[in-house]
């Protein structure tokens, strides 16, 4: 009786002990997420102090915004409809000329970085890179190179080379080559040690290892990057026109500058047709070359 | 050892399997037609943007010009007035960033198909993200620019509106993917609905929400530079006006400027991104 009293004795104290160790656990994480929380608030605060942002601002901004987006939409009446659509996209010629421009803008943007992605690759991919200073050096290079904005390096393009689409295709390949050259490095990272090994033990020199090991196994990612990146440079190569360097943004830009409401709707469908296109078709031969989708990982 | 093969019987493989020797003609002439058109059409791009040589030559020579005036880049003297372009381009991203997510969330619950199991409304929902989403941020602030004038309340909405789509698209993700043992666990446990969604759903979809948040911050801080080139405000505006009166010392030193801001953020996010996923819930 009294054994079993002073054992409810102990585990009654024990249970204490837990229950006291327990709240200043909780005391402490709790102290941890107001603090985080006040950081939190504080950051809105500041940010909103910096940017001029408030809610009232907030409230007058957005009908505003809306009035504009709203005018944009033109007048389609059901009785003069294809008239209507007519006006509407009457420039749709040169338009769709820009598109073309724009999309080939990317590709060969994407193209000339990819080749120059590929030449640094090797190099920046610490498995395979003949020595840690070349490693060091290229991929401080790539950094540099997909750091540095598209149109920053748009605009310095332009003043060297002219205005036109030369220029943005070389902003778009100089980006390009720095985000791709990463991700060919990732790439490479991974590969399968033993076809390497299989290759240096038959004597095949370095450039012969990265050729022939390395290379067809990463071939389908390298091309489902490409491809994944040939999506992202036509939506940059749309506003690269903004600084004068080719596109379909050089008659955006001049169509809200000179608020020519229709037109900017006009020409926004284009663009949102476009790239929904290039996006569907890029994704499904995605899928088909490596079977998964690498935004969700390998 | 050795596996040497006579050439007879070399012959004699060839003619019996002849596709483990050889791909098939149609696969062969299929990849040169492949490679033959993406060469045609790089050609022709090439010929579109008017790439001669001697226009490279030239504006090579013109790039090396400029860059020997980028050097030594120099602040003007006016270093505070260019911090405090880069805090206003961190609080755009910033609050571009929290403004997307307090709209996604709402939005990101209809999407999700645990939520709302209608699959047609799903299907239009997640379309009309992916729709949005093909408009670049620089757009946005060209179109909030002309509606609500100059200025880095402008590159805040631009941020947000071009955020609000995927952000949706990712939360809707999140709460599709949450673990029903946990909320039944839970919910066994004797919890009323409130308390379900607090312990069963919200430890599970808050981390995920959150890093999404921050990768998608460190991407906001890159483009909320450039959004001051079309006079929303930030860094971006003072690069181009630098670059338009060829002040290129000016213009090098906010470049390094920016290069130096996005690595530090980058860092801090990403340290702050492995903690959160390793923190969070291992399903």
């Amino acid at each position: 009786m009294t054994h079993a009293h002073a054992l409810a004795g102990t585990s009654s104290s024990r249970i204490a002990d837990f229950e006291h160790r327990y709240q200043t656990e909780r005391r402490t994480r709790g102290l941890w997420t107001l603090l985080y929380l006040v950081l939190f608030a504080g950051a809105v605060v500041g940010s909103m102090q910096v940017s001029d942002f408030n809610p009232s601002k907030l409230m007058n901004g957005l009908p505003k915004a809306w009035n504009y987006i709203y005018g944009t939409f033109p007048t389609l009446r059901w009785e003069t409809l294809g008239a209507d659509i007519a006006e509407w996209y009457w420039g749709i010629r040169y338009w769709l000329r820009l598109l073309v421009e724009t999309v080939l803008m990317s590709f060969v943007g994407t193209v000339l970085g990819g080749v120059v992605a590929l030449a640094l690759c090797f190099f920046a991919s610490s498995n395979l890179a003949p020595n840690k200073a070349l490693c060091f050096i290229s991929r401080r290079t790539l950094e540099f190179l997909r750091t540095v904005p598209e149109l920053v390096f748009a605009l310095i393009f332009v003043y060297a080379f002219g205005l036109g689409p030369f220029a943005g295709v070389l902003a778009i390949a100089v980006h390009t080559a720095g985000s791709l050259g990463k991700l060919f490095a990732e790439v490479n990272e991974n590969v399968d040690e033993r076809p390497i090994d299989g290759v240096r033990a038959a004597g095949g020199s370095w450039p012969m290892i990265m050729r022939l090991a390395v290379v067809p196994q990463a071939l389908p990612n390298y091309a489902s990057y490409l491809l994944l990146r040939f999506e992202i440079n036509v939506r940059g190569a749309a506003v690269l026109g903004v600084v004068g360097a080719g596109g379909i943004g050089e008659d955006l830009y001049l169509a809200i500058r000179q608020f020519e409401y229709p037109d900017i709707s006009a020409i926004m469908l284009l663009l949102i047709a476009t790239t929904a296109v290039i996006d569907i078709t890029c994704e499904s031969i995605r899928h088909r070359l490596i079977g998964h989708d690498l935004g969700k990982g390998q | 050892m050795t596996t040497a093969i006579s050439a007879d019987r070399l012959k004699a493989l060839q003619q019996a399997h002849p596709q483990v020797f050889t791909r098939p003609l149609a696969a062969r002439l299929r990849d040169w037609g492949l490679w033959a058109a993406c060469f045609a059409l790089l050609g022709f791009g090439l010929w579109w943007i008017n790439a001669s040589p001697t226009r490279i030559w030239d504006g090579l020579g013109k790039l090396g010009f400029l860059v020997r005036f980028m050097w030594p880049p120099s602040d003007g003297g006016v270093f505070w007035e260019h911090a405090y372009a880069m805090m206003e381009t961190l609080a755009m991203a910033f609050l571009g960033t929290v403004v997307a997510a307090v709209v996604a969330l709402p939005l990101g619950f209809l999407g999700a198909k645990n939520v709302v199991p209608n699959w047609l409304f799903h299907f239009s929902l997640r379309r009309g993200f992916d729709t949005l989403r093909g408009i670049d941020s620089l757009v946005w602030a060209l179109i909030f620019v002309s509606a609500v004038g100059m200025g880095p309340f402008a590159g805040v909405l631009a941020i947000a509106v071009s955020d609000v789509m995927v952000f949706s698209k990712l939360f809707a993700e999140a709460i599709e993917n949450v673990e029903r043992k946990q909320i039944e666990g839970v919910r066994s446990a004797g919890a009323s609905p409130v308390q379900t969604l607090r312990l069963g759903v919200f430890p599970q979809v808050f981390p995920v929400m959150l890093s999404h948040l921050l990768y998608f911050f460190e991407g906001n801080v890159r483009s909320a530079t450039i959004l001051g080139i079309v006079g929303a405000g930030g860094i971006g505006l003072q690069l181009s006006d630098r670059i338009r009166i060829n002040n290129w010392d000016e213009a090098a030193f906010i470049i390094l400027m920016i290069l130096v801001t996005v690595a530090v953020i980058d860092n801090l996010s990403r340290r702050i991104r492995t903690k959160l996923i390793d923190a969070a819930p291992q399903v």
